[in-house]
């Protein structure tokens, strides 16, 4: 049989239409053509992919499974590395990851890695009874895990499996952190992947307390002195928007991504008056910033009605953080890219709405230590894009909420906490964190890895625990 | 799910809720607020926490009638229970012994977040000078209860129907020709009303403290939706106040703000009542 060198298109929703709907863009595969991709997979006997996987799924195992057609089995196989395959065959950047590695990449296209983990995982949500066993044990270890997104999810996944009484704190009303507020319906869907993937975990017997703002509710302190916790996770994530400190950020019609998304995700702002949270967006919108959260605001004003949408980034192209999939999507829908802009200055009408960025043009300079090329504003270049609108997507930073509570454990400058990578051990004992709390703003499969390494961590210092 | 134990109507449109919320009131202070979200279908609303009782595990809100949310919110009754509850949010006020005579002005519904002020301002041995400012004399608020926490408490109406006739500025500016020594005002009511009380005091250099209200989503500091200027610099009012020094405080942009919503506001009333008729019209049936 001779190789297929290219990767098997995934059917999706036509541009035309998804620009005017919430639902999921990429539509998945179908028995059919998930046997074909997987078909792709030649079986190294040493599987580079594997090591692109940050949580290490065994990946030329399940792959096999669904070649026998056995896509239960494909699914058990991914789960004892990964507690939410759904969310991670959709979110993840496979191009940076697993699927860099792939053989197959060098000559053609990788094989389609994420899109079989997500073939699996839907397949089995819609047709499998999945028997999920309540697995913690009411005697054992009490585990506190602050956030619940992709980091604290993983944790409370792994050390559910292995017996401990896990207690989830979050502080919105709604459990997944990013997963939840954050990434839209059109990308990630809520009722039917998000909220599967976490009810499987209260199966388990992993309790969710939300509403629940650690720092105010009770400190890390009280909730090992007074309630008993062993250990504590801490994986609140990088929730604090960053702003650009330009004149006219307070005018009506700046919003941060984080309050445009969270407008629109968690709050279903798109079906008002129905859900009783308003959102503001006019006929033309200007998105300040070239990652993932800018292509996902931007196509959200889209779907919101905006006649107009562009996204204004002080780099070209190709230096755009956002994933190749969703900018090609962006374009696809209409989204027309504003490169080597840096806004200056958002100007505003007499009643303090918006009604146009002030842009300076850029050129790139020299590499920096990053090993990105800086931008350099070109002197007296500034113009005006008439909008009414401005989203402020240009990265966020750590809550300082839970650290500014509890003086005993370090953090850096940035205000990330210190930990160690490897076990996520903070310098409080009995404390550890993982995730973008650490990192700074990251990927979610990368904050699962995290999860994951901090929850056998926390395996091992409470072994030790009740063996002294 | 937080069960309502009391409800009290204050006036036709002006509600006072006790909730069932140990956790939150094991830590509440004064100064601190809530956010909370009705149902599923409802946005997420920032009160004040107007009163707490930690023994009984209870905190009180009081709210007015003013749009969608407060309407299905005063839908509600003793016994119901409503979804989300979230707090003690936002800093607490800096409330310290000796400070000296300070005074607590609350405006119409501001006057509900000023009472567990007074009382702790009170408690820790200030003198305290109370002015609550109403339109008329039907809606005045918590009258009673401030008497029984204040050293002095002076009333003002705007039409002259109780106490002193005019603003609350208009007493607070009697107090300082006096020649009280004022060590500091608190101020809660309507951003106008706080406005003018931190113009009558800039002159005098009296430290103004006011408590604001911008439009919230989360009340944890993730969105920035509540920004507000202060001074030179920009700050959330969910994590960093609501508390400010008045004399800093950009009125004018965060009046701008609050009003962001408005249309909407209207279209979502529309809504609600569309949606009352409705359920009229099966019940009828």
């Amino acid at each position: 049989m001779p190789l297929v060198m290219q990767k098997h298109e995934m059917p999706e929703q036509d541009a035309n239409v998804r620009r005017n709907n919430f639902d999921e863009v990429a539509l998945g595969y179908t028995e059919e053509l998930a046997l074909a991709e997987a078909n792709r997979c030649l079986h190294c006997k040493v599987p580079h992919c594997r090591k692109g996987c940050p949580v290490d799924i065994d990946i030329p195992a399940f792959i096999a499974k669904i070649k026998e057609g056995d896509f239960e089995g494909a699914n058990a196989k991914i789960k004892e590395a990964s507690s939410l395959p759904a969310i991670c065959g959709r979110v993840c950047p496979q191009e940076n990851q697993c699927e860099k590695y792939c053989v197959m990449g060098i000559k053609g296209e990788p094989v389609g890695i994420g899109r079989l983990e997500r073939f699996v995982a839907d397949y089995c949500m819609q047709n499998c009874e999945e028997k999920i066993e309540k697995t913690v044990k009411d005697d054992a270890q009490k585990v506190a895990i602050i956030g619940s997104g992709p980091a604290g999810l993983a944790c409370a996944g792994d050390l559910a499996k292995k017996g401990y009484q896990v207690t989830i704190f979050e502080a919105l009303h709604t459990a997944g952190g990013v997963l939840s507020y954050g990434i839209p319906e059109f990308r990630l869907p809520k009722d039917k992947v998000v909220k599967p993937e976490i009810d499987n975990l209260r199966k388990m017997g992993v309790k969710i307390e939300v509403n629940s703002v650690v720092g105010k509710l009770f400190t890390v302190d009280e909730l090992m002195q007074e309630f008993n916790f062993d250990a504590v996770f801490i994986a609140t994530g990088a929730g604090l928007p960053h702003f650009m400190n330009i004149p006219g950020e307070n005018l009506n019609g700046v919003y941060s991504s984080n309050e445009f998304l969270t407008r629109c995700n968690l709050m279903k702002a798109y079906r008002f008056p129905e859900y009783a949270t308003p959102i503001n967006v006019g006929k033309k919108v200007a998105v300040v910033g070239g990652g993932n959260v800018a292509m996902d605001s931007a196509r959200t004003a889209l779907r919101l009605g905006a006649e107009k949408v562009y996204i204004v980034y002080r780099r070209s192209e190709k230096e755009l953080p956002a994933r190749r999939e969703e900018v090609e999507h962006a374009k696809q829908e209409g989204i027309e890219f504003k490169l080597l802009n840096n806004p200056v200055a958002i100007l505003g009408d007499e009643k303090g709405y918006v009604k146009a960025i002030r842009c300076i043009k850029m050129e790139l300079g020299e590499p920096d230590a990053s090993g990105r090329r800086r931008p350099v504003e070109i002197p007296n270049s500034e113009f005006d894009i008439d909008v009414d609108t401005v989203v402020i997507a240009i990265g966020q930073g750590p809550n300082p909420l839970i650290q500014s509570t509890t003086p005993d454990m370090q953090t850096n400058k940035r205000g990330n906490i210190i930990a160690d990578e490897e076990t996520g051990k903070t310098t409080k004992e009995g404390v550890f964190a993982g995730g973008d709390i650490v990192t700074g703003a990251a990927t979610v499969i990368l904050a699962m890895g995290a999860g994951k390494k901090a929850a056998k961590a926390i395996d091992e210092y409470l072994i030790e625990k009740r063996n002294k | 799910m937080f069960k309502i134990l009391n409800k009290k109507v204050l006036h036709e449109n002006i509600l006072q809720f006790t909730l069932e919320a140990p956790l939150i009131a094991r830590k509440a202070e004064p100064g601190q607020f809530v956010v909370l979200r009705v149902n599923e279908y409802g946005e997420r609303v920032p009160l004040t926490i107007a009163d707490f009782d930690r023994e009984k595990g209870t905190i009180d809100i009081i709210f007015m009638v003013i749009g969608a949310s407060t309407t299905v919110l005063a839908s509600l009754n003793a016994g119901d229970s409503i979804l989300d509850l979230v707090g003690p949010l936002g800093k607490k006020t800096d409330i310290r012994p000796d400070m000296g005579t300070v005074v607590c002005i609350g405006g119409g519904i501001g006057v509900a977040p000023i009472y567990p002020i007074a009382r702790k301002m009170k408690q820790v041995g200030n003198h305290v000078i109370t002015i609550m400012g109403a339109k008329n004399k039907d809606i005045l608020i918590l009258k009673d209860e401030m008497e029984k926490i204040s050293d002095e408490v002076i009333v003002t109406t705007d039409d002259g129907s109780y106490g002193i006739k005019g603003f609350v500025t208009t007493v607070l500016q009697q107090l300082i020709d006096k020649g009280i020594d004022i060590a500091e005002v608190v101020a809660i009511g309507p951003v106008i009303m706080m406005k003018t009380v931190a113009d009558t005091t800039r002159p005098y250099n009296i430290k103004t403290i006011v408590s604001l209200n911008p439009i919230m989503v989360d009340g944890t500091g993730m969105c920035g939706g509540c920004r507000v200027q202060v001074g030179d610099e920009t700050k959330f009012a969910c994590v960093d106040g609501p508390e400010f020094d008045g004399h800093l405080v950009d009125f004018v942009n965060l009046m701008e703000r609050q009003r962001m919503y408005r249309p909407k506001e209207e279209i979502e009333k529309d809504h609600i009542c569309r949606l009352a008729k409705k359920v009229e019209e099966m019940e009828e049936k």
